[in-house]
């Protein structure tokens, strides 16, 4: 049953990053690309037709993640207090970015909600990635000093970063230099899913030469992975264990090493669809083969006196999740059918689109 | 340890009450725009139709401010209140869930459509995203009240011997008593919001003598609305409320009602005074004897217990907040009834049009509803201190054990700037759509 939750729970939140990291990577890519109105203006619009119907899938996994998994929610969303609220501002920055830049005509208006659309999606996908990190790396748990815990054993405290920034100190903050790496992974995978997702729903000018920038983008994605790969041992040294006992796991990483392959052939793809569907692979391959490295584990403690969360120490009653079944799959398949409307209604490109205003 | 808690109250209270300016007004809006959407299939007059659209566009900005506002309200029972939703999180994690899972999809999936998919689909069709909207919406109400009302009066619900709440029983959450009265009484409530905000600019246009046409329209649906809204939200609804106070949380009552002293026979009720926390008594009372007996249990000589008769630990900790918030939503309740009324007898007698100072009253008196609505909220929520849930958790045992109050001081400055801009830029955005009016299509 905590599988059940689990996986549905892992789910419904690789969704939102699927979704709407196309519309934080279209943000970073205005910031840094879209030089002429016209594009800026459609490059916003592909966004921001539907940031708010994305941003749902991050509300329904919130509310299951505190049904199915009480203790964890708790624990993670009071641990990381300062960046979670953060974030929380950074999502609202974006917001009013993209709803308000075309509600007045003078171009001073427009530059600075362009600019608060833009950056603030580029340290949304930053802080996204650091948090990725952070679970993967795991927290002092009890926030343990010389062997006693100064908190109950699930309940921790970060601060944003520890002076050494580095990830084996004794207590580490949000950010150190490893969760900065995995942090830069997320900006450029996100920069290449909103890059194809422009070249999907827009005829902007653009479109050429995000083929070559994604070209680029996906060397330098290459490199990184790398790069975390080589530390990640020394990070958590069982990362590698479940892969070995349960082997099935290996198409986690599978996926996302297919998606960065795919897409070194950007330009001779045709479909601009297959694209958007292979950075949206590399998204759910990163995400699925961190936590598949951590099963059941959800954080790991980086002392020895604090046992791990689990999937089974942090859950709530046998009851609660099995009544909850039942309405899940009931929602799950309307929200299968809502999307497949909206979608439908919604395809083609933006700019060719005539929406009766 | 206790400015902590403070800070995290204030957190909460100031943004709860930020988010609930905007959800008030699009569950009641969402009828309103069916209304006009099935006015125009039955008629096929256009007005009708160019009406739903000005308002969806009211309703979209003010969607999109609820969204905003609204993440951080789910954040913060995970960040501020860490040990409430370890506890609880198994049993109001249910709705708060169900609440994501099947009104919010709903609701922003088909507002899309509603505001860009009118040519593709015909007009049987595109009033059927209108009602969709307004399921959605009210939905989201539905399972918001659902878990205030497992707050405010716990059923269904076991206790381990670790401290943790799990749920034993799903239907009493949908099944609790607490739950139908509260959830029809909201959704009254905010249909006098959108009611007033409706008529008000109606009332607006034909003052300002622009869109006449248009104003004639919105005051008439916006007073016609509001007259039965305003009525059935006093009557049963808000009565069917003061009477579950009574019945589950008399000390709450007490407190509201401003009874210091339990009385032999019946209860007077106050119209005025001003609670005297040192002496223990109103100041300047102005009372009806007996009334509010008869009003709570249609018993002119039944005792209603005063604050007296409870221990100080299980008194609301704030007293007047408690009382003036109960007295202002009553009465405003009771002028919205009046100036409702009267706009409606003269719209009979088809004067209503041209009698300036009425129009100016309605105009006037749009902002009060808001404040009904958020006072109305504030005799629930205070009224249910010292506890988080009712008579089993106190509100100092449900915060995060690890944030400290440093922290959250910060970010509770933060989250008043950042509203700040979004209060003006929001006001800016509404004034300017409001001010352009409704666009005619010449078909
Ligand atoms: C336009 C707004 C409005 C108006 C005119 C009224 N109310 Fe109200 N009231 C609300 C808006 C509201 C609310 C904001 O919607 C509340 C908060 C919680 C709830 O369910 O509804 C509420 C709560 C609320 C409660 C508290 C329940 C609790 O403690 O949880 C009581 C006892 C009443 N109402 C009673 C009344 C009475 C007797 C009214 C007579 C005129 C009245 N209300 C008018
Ligand atoms: C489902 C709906 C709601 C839930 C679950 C809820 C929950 C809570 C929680 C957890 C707290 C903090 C603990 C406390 O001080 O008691 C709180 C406090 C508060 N809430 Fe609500 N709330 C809801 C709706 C609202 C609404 C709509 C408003 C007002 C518009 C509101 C106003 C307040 C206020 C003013 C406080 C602070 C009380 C105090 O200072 O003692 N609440 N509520
Ligand atoms: C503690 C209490 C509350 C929490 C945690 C909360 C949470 C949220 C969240 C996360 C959203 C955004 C949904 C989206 O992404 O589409 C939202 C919007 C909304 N909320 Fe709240 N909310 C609270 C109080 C209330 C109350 C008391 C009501 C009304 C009874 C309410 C009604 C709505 C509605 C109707 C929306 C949809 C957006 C809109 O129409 O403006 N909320 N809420």
């Amino acid at each position: 049953m905590e599988i059940f939750w689990y996986i549905t729970i892992a789910v419904i939140l690789a969704m939102f990053f699927i979704l709407d990291g196309y519309d934080f990577g279209a943000g970073i890519i205005h910031l840094f690309f879209a030089k002429t109105e016209k594009d800026k203006e459609v490059i916003a619009k592909s966004a921001g037709l539907f940031w708010d119907s994305n941003e749902v899938w991050l509300v329904a996994g919130g509310g299951m993640l505190f049904m199915a998994f009480p203790t964890f929610y708790a624990s993670v969303f009071s641990g990381f207090y300062l960046p979670l609220i953060i974030v929380l501002w950074l999502i609202m920055l974006r917001a009013i970015g993209l709803e308000f830049r075309n509600q007045f005509q003078f171009p001073m208006w427009k530059d600075i909600w362009d600019r608060s659309f833009g950056v603030s999606s580029l340290l949304l996908a930053l802080f996204f990635g650091i948090a990725l990190g952070n679970i993967v790396r795991g927290v002092n748990l009890g926030g343990v000093i010389k062997g006693t815990s100064l908190y109950e054993s699930q309940y921790f405290f970060l601060p944003l970063w520890d002076s050494s920034f580095s990830p084996m100190c004794e207590s580490p903050g949000v950010i150190d230099w490893f969760t900065i790496i995995i942090g830069f992974i997320s900006v450029i995978t996100l920069a290449i899913h909103g890059a194809n997702w422009i070249i999907l729903k827009t005829n902007s000018s653009i479109n050429l030469n995000l083929k070559s920038l994604i070209f680029k983008l996906n060397i330098a994605l290459t490199i990184l992975t790398i790069v975390s790969l080589s530390v990640w041992k020394n990070i958590n040294p069982e990362a590698l264990d479940n892969f070995l006992e349960k082997p099935f796991f290996i198409i986690f990483p599978i996926l996302y090493f297919s998606g960065i392959i795919g897409l070194f052939f950007i330009k001779k793809i045709k479909n601009d669809l297959v694209p958007f569907l292979l950075s949206s692979l590399l998204i759910l391959g990163g995400i699925t083969s961190s936590l598949a490295s951590l099963f059941p584990v959800i954080l790991p403690s980086t002392n020895d006196v604090n046992e791990s969360l689990t999937i089974y120490n942090t859950t709530t009653s046998e009851y609660g999740l099995s009544v909850a079944l039942n309405w899940v799959v009931v929602g799950l398949i309307l929200l299968v059918i809502y999307f497949i409307v909206q979608k439908r209604m919604m395809s083609g490109k933006i700019d060719d689109m005539d929406y009766g205003h | 340890m206790e400015d902590m808690i403070l800070y995290d109250r204030l957190q909460f209270a100031f943004t709860i009450t930020f988010h609930y300016i905007f959800p008030q007004l699009t569950m009641g809006l969402s009828l309103i725009i069916v209304y006009f959407k099935g006015q125009f299939l039955r008629t096929q007059i256009e007005k009708y139709n160019d009406a739903a659209k000005f308002f969806m566009k009211i309703f979209a900005v003010n969607f999109t401010m609820g969204v905003i506002t609204g993440i951080p309200m789910e954040f913060q029972f995970g960040t501020n209140w860490a040990k409430f939703s370890e506890l609880t999180g198994g049993i109001i994690g249910q709705t708060l869930a169900m609440e994501g899972l099947f009104s919010f999809f709903l609701e922003s999936s088909f507002l899309v459509l509603f505001i860009f998919g009118e040519k593709l689909m015909g007009p049987k069709l595109h009033f059927l995203t209108a009602f969709l909207v307004f399921l959605g919406s009210w939905a989201s109400g539905y399972f918001i009240l659902a878990t205030n009302a497992w707050m405010q009066h716990p059923v269904g619900y076991e206790i381990l011997e670790n401290g943790k709440y799990v749920l034993k029983n799903f239907s009493a959450l949908f099944s609790n008593p607490w739950l139908l009265p509260a959830f029809l009484h909201n959704q009254m409530a905010s249909l006098v919001t959108s009611s007033f905000v409706v008529a008000s600019i109606g009332a607006f246009y034909l003052l300002n003598k622009s869109h006449l046409e248009f104003g004639k329209l919105f005051l008439k649906t916006g007073v016609v609305f509001g007259l039965v809204s305003s009525l059935l939200v006093a009557f049963p609804t808000g009565d069917w409320n003061a009477k579950n106070v009574a019945k589950y949380q008399p000390a709450a009552f007490a407190a509201m009602e401003g009874i210091f002293e339990t009385e032999h026979a019946g209860s007077e009720i106050v119209l005025i005074g001003q609670p005297n926390m040192v002496e223990k008594k109103l100041d300047n009372k102005i009372a009806v004897p007996n009334v509010l007996s008869f009003l709570t249990y249609q018993d002119w000589n039944k005792q209603i217990l005063g604050m007296d008769r409870f221990p100080e630990e299980e008194l609301p900790t704030n007293v007047p907040g408690l009382y003036y918030s109960y007295h202002i939503m009553v009465g405003l309740g009771t002028i919205f009834i009046g100036v409702m009324a009267l706009a409606f007898f003269f719209l009979l007698r088809k004067k209503l049009f041209h009698i300036r100072p009425l129009l100016w009253g309605i105009m006037v008196l749009a902002p009060f509803a808001y404040i009904a609505n958020i006072t109305g909220w504030y005799v629930a929520e205070l009224g249910r201190q010292p506890y988080l849930v009712y008579g089993l958790l106190q509100t100092s045992e449900g915060v995060s054990p690890t944030v400290s109050s440093g922290n959250t001081l910060f970010t509770l400055l933060g989250f008043i700037g950042l509203y700040i801009l979004l209060g003006i830029l929001f006001l800016v955005l509404v004034g300017k759509t409001i001010y352009k009016g409704p666009v005619v299509q010449n078909h």
